[in-house]
């Protein structure tokens, strides 16, 4: 048996991973936060004794591809849609009230979601995906619709980007969304053809605009169908005639065009990248993104991506450089200090006030993300809904954090905080001040 | 000089007199003339708001979305405005609306992040740049301690032309942004992360804007010289909300080099007729409640407004009734020093079919008019190159 200061020596001189053996309360933090949306202390202390690579499996054993509880009833209805023309003025405004206490009861379920699956990882990356492949319900005017994409969101959340993105191309809220509805034959619209070259795989500069004229001939034909929302192709308004994109050329149809997307390896760097900056750090290492696209594009399984990217050291090192999300920062409080919700639709649109409204992100391209996060109004919105969380009263009573919280996690405080105090103050009074001290510095916005 | 501006510079004067202690820097003077910058995002239809309804080409590009020689609003033989912009015809008609056609810039690029990311950072098309133009102006030339913040963004989340360095403050509500700000607190720490210090730089952008802003300044009370601001003037919809806001903070006392206000909805793929008509309704009610706000507060004559947006649209129109991303636009210019009337080219639509139209104004040169022309500074650095300024404003 070595001596405790020879074991000592011998550690300093073993690569960092083996010293680095369980992840700890921090570590555990930081990969429940990045991975989810917070966490409580008993889930950090049953991950951190782990090293890094049983903790990030464990996460990703978890993933699904159903949500772990019911959504609306509605949900799964047939479409509510009958052809606009045939519906009065009144008929039409009660659309419209429907849809939008639809689409508020969609996104409260969806924060339950994410606040109570036993997968935060699916929800994680079904949002990372919401604000990749974006619809709006604003535009597609059918919550019906919202959430059967948002099921094909979470079905391949950790599965196939390949078969995510030819089944995202004739899914009939991003077929409305980017108006391939309607696109016929001697009269294509760019809309669909451009974003899905900018946005969902090339990245910009990886294309001409003639590339995006002659895909945009190859994805006409699509309508849906008005009586069960269904998407159908009609042969008839289709261009079948012989197009040129990125070199290949050939009659091709849309899905023909998206596999020629996704053999450019701009595809898989892109998707790395952003990956990376959702996951990670707001700077991605150039030559650690080309090795992990690079495998990325053998087979387009997102898991295996996820699971590299976590495993990182890069990734290890990264606690404090991420802005939260809205939906980091509310639902990630939530679940951190097993706060009680009496009303998430509430929460929903303070969510959307301070700028991520689920299911109706700002534009096509989605949530900016990063810094962008923060200005003046959402920063005050923020710092509001935190304050408000140790403040009693209200009708219907706030969400409130136990004020004895601290003193039955005393060692929270040390490991909770993404960075150190930016604003240590003295020793506070009471254990509710010391709490509000935690949520008010500015570390909290961070993760 | 005229009297008020002779007032305003009294006012500052007497300000560092009786507090020599404070570190109040007087503004070079050309900051006290406001810019309000105005994004009608996604890409407004140029051709169907400043409309050639006596050429041929525009029906036949235009055989669904062209509007009625009947309905536009003639401003002379060839060109007229949409109906929509009706609210707009008073400024027109008092030589205060400037209409700059053909504006755009070499090699385009039709992507919407892209190229507003070329207008905010007035780069090349080819060139990326990390900060907004306006932030590399007031970087060169800082605004001083006595503006609340460099600018005021109203209707959106992001600082588009202030980004990446100057004060900015995104404003909802004055009355709100005064009651919450005390949670902005001073910071110790300044290090950490670049995300900790955007945050900390956001807080202290709170803290100093706050102090002026949703409250009247005590000096301004009791002198009484601050001509009576009125009744706020109403206009619909977010764009009217955002002017109200903008009104209340400037009726309040508060000064900002720029306001940044955005409509959006313009990315008009489909359908476009009722969407741009309801945009261009909220557009120009919003900008004449902009302009008797103003008046009443005795600022219009040193308020420019300005429009501006990604790109334009095709001429030709798809098959959805919508139009598809194009290049060159058409842009507003109004205010109380404004020389109306047409500037740049009418779109040259003979024997278009599918194409898009080549610029004849470089946006930068609209830049270079706010820099040297209304606030009396050299743009050559901040624009990258020289940019002509257009003969936009009366001496």
């Amino acid at each position: 048996m070595f001596p405790l200061r020879k074991l000592a020596t011998l550690m300093l001189l073993l690569p960092l991973p083996a010293l680095a053996a369980h992840i700890g309360d921090a570590g555990a933090r930081l990969l429940l936060g990045r991975t989810g949306f917070g966490a409580p202390p008993a889930q950090v202390a049953a991950l951190a004794p782990l090293e890094r690579e049983a903790a990030v499996d464990h996460i990703l054993a978890s993933s699904r591809s159903e949500p772990a509880s019911a959504p609306p009833d509605w949900a799964k209805e047939p479409l509510l849609h009958p052809p606009r023309k045939q519906l009065s003025e009144d008929e039409k405004k009660a659309l419209r009230d429907t849809e939008t206490r639809r689409g508020l009861a969609l996104r409260a379920w969806w924060l339950q979601e994410m606040a109570t699956t036993p997968s935060p990882v699916t929800e994680k990356l079904t949002l990372f995906w919401h604000g990749h492949f974006v619809s709006g319900q604003n535009k597609v005017k059918s919550a019906q619709l919202m959430y059967r994409q948002n099921a094909l969101l979470r079905r391949e959340a950790l599965g196939s980007f390949a078969s995510l993105l030819h089944d995202i191309a004739r899914d009939p809220a991003m077929l409305r969304y980017l108006d391939t509805v309607g696109s016929r034959q001697g009269q294509a619209n760019e809309n669909f053809a451009r974003e899905v070259m900018e946005l969902f795989t090339l990245g910009e500069g990886h294309y001409s605009e003639q590339d995006i004229r002659e895909a945009a001939r190859a994805f006409t034909g699509w309508q849906l169908d008005p009586d069960n929302g269904e998407p159908v192709f009609r042969p008839r308004r289709h261009d079948s005639g012989q197009k040129t994109v990125l070199g290949h050329r050939g009659a091709l149809d849309g899905d023909a065009v998206l596999d020629t997307l996704l053999a450019q390896p701009a595809t898989s760097r892109f998707i790395t990248r952003k990956l990376w900056l959702y996951l990670v750090s707001p700077t991605p290492d150039d030559t650690t993104v080309n090795r992990l696209a690079a495998s990325f594009a053998r087979d387009y399984q997102i898991k295996p991506l996820v699971r590299a990217l976590l495993l990182t050291p890069a990734f290890w090192q990264s606690s404090g450089q991420q802005v939260k999300s809205p939906v980091e920062l509310t639902v990630g409080t939530v679940a951190t200090f097993d706060i009680s919700v009496p009303d998430w639709q509430a929460l929903a649109q303070l969510n959307r006030r301070m700028g991520q409204d689920l299911f109706d992100p700002p534009n096509v391209r989605g949530w900016p993300g990063g810094d962008a996060w923060i200005n003046s109004d959402s920063l005050l919105l923020r710092k509001q809904f935190l304050d408000s969380l140790t403040r009693p009263g209200g009708n219907p009573p706030r969400p409130q954090i136990a004020p004895d919280w601290l003193q039955q996690h005393p060692a929270a405080a040390s490991w909770l905080p993404a960075l150190p105090a930016a604003n240590p103050l003295p020793r506070p009074a009471s254990p509710q001040l010391a709490l509000r001290q935690l949520l008010q510095d500015p570390a909290w916005q961070l993760q | 000089m005229q009297r008020r501006q002779f007032l305003a510079a009294l006012g500052a004067g007497l300000l560092t007199v009786q507090l020599p202690g404070l570190a109040y820097a007087i503004a070079p003077a050309g900051y006290q003339r406001l810019l309000v910058l105005v994004e009608l995002k996604g890409g407004n239809d140029g051709l169907n708001t400043v409309i050639p309804y006596s050429s041929p080409d525009y029906p036949r590009l235009r055989p669904t979305l062209a509007i009625a020689r009947e309905q536009v609003l003639q401003l002379d033989e060839q060109r007229g405005l949409h109906p929509a912009l009706a609210p707009l015809l008073p400024l027109w008609q008092a030589g205060q609306l400037a209409i700059v056609q053909g504006v755009g810039y070499p090699e385009p690029n039709l992507s919407h992040f892209r190229s507003i990311d070329i207008w905010d950072t007035a780069s090349h098309s080819t060139q990326t740049l990390s900060s907004g133009w306006l932030t590399r102006l007031l970087q060169q030339y800082p605004a001083g301690d006595a503006f609340a913040s460099d600018g005021l963004i109203l209707g959106s989340q992001t600082l588009g032309p202030l980004a990446g360095g100057a004060r900015a403050v995104v404003l909802r509500n004055a009355a709100d942004f005064a009651r919450q700000a005390r949670l902005a607190q001073a910071a110790a720490s300044q290090g950490g992360s670049s995300a900790l210090a955007h945050v900390l730089k956001v807080e202290a952008d709170i803290r100093r804007a706050a102090s002026d802003i949703g409250k009247m300044p005590p000096a301004r009370q009791a002198m009484g010289n601050a001509q009576d601001p009125g009744r706020i003037p109403d206009a619909p919809g977010n764009f009217g909300r955002a002017v109200h806001t903008l009104l209340e903070t400037l009726a309040g006392g508060s000064q900002v080099v720029v306001a940044r206000l955005t409509l959006t909805g313009f990315d008009t793929h489909a359908g476009q007729a009722g969407t741009q008509q309801r945009l261009l309704g909220e557009l120009a009610e919003g900008l004449a409640a902009l302009q008797a706000g103003l008046a009443a507060q005795g600022r219009w004559d040193d308020t420019l407004v300005m429009s501006y947006a990604e790109f334009g649209r095709r001429p030709r129109e798809n098959g959805n009734q919508g139009t598809d991303h194009g290049t060159v636009n058409s842009h507003f210019v109004l205010g109380g020093r404004v020389a109306g009337g047409l500037y740049g080219q009418a779109p040259q639509l003979a024997g278009l079919s599918d194409g898009n139209l080549p610029y004849a104004v470089d946006f930068r040169q609209l830049y270079a008019t706010v820099c040297e022309t209304w606030w009396g500074k050299p743009s050559a650095a901040v624009l990258g190159g020289r940019f002509t300024p257009l003969p936009l404003l009366r001496s």
